[in-house]
């Protein structure tokens, strides 16, 4: 093993981080690849279904396994149709930017206590700044389609993102403020000590709004009006087909592993163990690592799932009535009971 | 509003009740049959492609009564008839659309002599224009190839019938 690190640690900064950055994009297509399989699984088994079963196997075992390949070479063969009366320049270029950004932000993801590609001091500032941008992608892919369907439900996503970011802001600025910091990895590290430290527990109500809004923020079922095939067919993406169909389709299921990730760094101690502080300090499952943050991620990833197999589509009323006059107060008043607890020295944040 | 309602509401109790059915469902038994190598049982009634059959000497059932052609909803049977050399009443035509035909099995119902029938075959398939049509011949050729099948098939329902 030394043989093998030694070259690797004689490597310059920027060589090690473009090799990660491989590393990690490669990784995340693919896991965005097994989500798409995964989901039909799950969906089909809740439907008591089997699901995807024909494309392969691994000697009798997954059947399916190699389904999103066969999905991706039909779609990177069929052609993409660009409307005649499309703002052509636009329509090529928003499918990259949701998918840019979705891929981007696992730069500041803490991955392992020793891992993160880019270790800056503002990451969740950046992490915030991204998920923005992506909606620009579904904005000005309703708008340069030139289509009043895909126009509407652009429209629909945007005000839907904006009114759920201000309270995911403030589920994240109780986070912070509990955190003290706004670097990613020091926010795992400030959850240190056990479950009990970790910010789910004294942060919950802050947690729900989090992952709500997330489900909203991924335009994903029950929030899923941007898309709403009931009445504006498939919303912004109807105009398009092919591969740029696939990058929307891509970009959604890296957002959703991503705002996976960050519920598991924010609120669920990111790659700390469950047992840490429960089982003896050298126990195997006390160890923090990657692991643990997979897992945690992976559960949630079922649970976006779940949510899509359980719940029926909310009314656009009914989720701007959700976005406003529920989630942002519950933050708010979360917020000042969490002043009050700093204030007075209670819970794990007694500094 | 109550307070129970609210504690019900802040708590997704509903949600959760919900999101544990869907949880059960998930580990039931599936439902699935992987088609070409598991199928769904079938009734010897089933209504699939239409045969034509004979009598056990060869000679054919049909004796162009017409009967058929004349219940057909969809008007999907066409018949010619003349004398045939033994100075028997024969069909010269008798063609089904399988576009027209809406399996209704009435044809079956109205034939007195048991000719037409509808074989339990259900996965056929044209490739051509015009390949829609059962001619006499093929029908006849359908009930050669399968007939022990629907003489099994006869066989089973004809106490209800």
């Amino acid at each position: 093993m030394a043989d093998l690190f030694t070259p690797w640690v004689s490597l310059p900064e920027y060589v090690r981080a473009t090799v990660w950055i491989l590393i990690v994009t490669v990784a995340l297509i693919l896991s965005v690849a097994f989500t798409t399989l995964w989901e039909r699984k799950v969906l089909g088994w809740i439907q008591l279904r089997k699901g995807p079963n024909r494309v392969g196997s691994f000697f009798g075992l997954f059947p399916g396994i190699f389904q999103p390949f066969a999905d991706v070479i039909k779609l990177l063969l069929k052609e993409v149709v660009v409307p005649s009366a499309s703002s052509k320049g636009l329509y090529r270029i928003a499918p990259a930017i949701t998918l840019i950004s979705a891929f981007a932000a696992w730069a500041v993801m803490p991955l392992d206590p020793n891992l993160v590609i880019a270790d800056i001091d503002a990451g969740l500032l950046y992490l915030l700044s991204l998920t923005s941008v992506g909606v620009y992608g579904v904005i000005l892919a309703g708008w340069a389609t030139n289509s009043k369907y895909a126009f509407l439900g652009a429209m629909r996503s945007a005000a839907q993102v904006v009114a759920y970011e201000i309270a995911m802001g403030f589920a994240l600025v109780g986070v912070v403020m509990a955190a003290g910091t706004l670097n990613l990895g020091d926010i795992v590290r400030a959850q240190e000590g056990g479950m009990g430290n970790w910010f789910f527990t004294w942060l919950f109500p802050l947690f729900l709004v989090y992952v709500i809004a997330g489900v909203a923020e991924t335009n994903r079922a029950p929030f899923d009006v941007a898309e709403g095939e009931s009445e504006i067919v498939a919303g912004f993406h109807v105009e398009y087909s092919g591969i740029a169909f696939a990058l929307f389709f891509l970009a959604e299921y890296a957002n959703m592993i991503l705002i996976s990730a960050l519920t598991a760094v924010f609120f669920l101690g990111g790659w700390l163990s469950p047992f840490d502080g429960v089982l003896v300090a050298d126990h195997p499952l006390a160890a923090s690592g990657f692991h643990w943050l997979f897992l945690k991620l992976f559960f949630f990833l079922t649970c976006f799932i779940w949510y899509r197999a359980t719940f029926p589509r909310y009314r656009y009323d009914q989720i701007m009535r959700l976005g406003w006059k529920v989630l942002i107060p519950v933050t708010l008043v979360w917020i000042l009971v969490e002043v009050l607890l700093v204030w007075f020295g209670v819970g794990p944040w007694r500094k | 509003m109550a307070l129970s309602s609210i504690a019900k509401t802040f708590l997704l109790t509903e949600l959760l009740a919900g999101m544990s059915l869907t949880a059960r469902t998930l580990f039931r038994k599936k439902v699935t049959i992987n088609y070409p190598e598991e199928k769904t049982p079938q009734s010897p009634r089933f209504r699939g492609l239409h045969a034509l059959r004979r009598y056990a000497n060869g000679e054919e059932r049909c004796i162009a009564c017409k009967l058929c052609e004349a219940v057909c909803p969809a008007l999907a049977i066409t018949i010619e008839s003349d004398v045939a050399a033994d100075g028997t009443r024969r069909t010269t035509r008798y063609d089904i659309d399988l576009f027209k035909c809406i399996y209704c099995g009435f044809c079956e119902e109205a034939c007195p002599v048991d000719a037409i029938v509808e074989t339990r075959i259900h996965e056929y398939h044209m490739e051509n224009r015009g390949e829609n049509i059962m001619t006499k011949d093929k029908l006849l050729a359908v009930g050669d190839r399968h007939a022990a099948l629907i003489d099994a098939d006869k066989a089973a329902d004809a106490r209800y019938r």
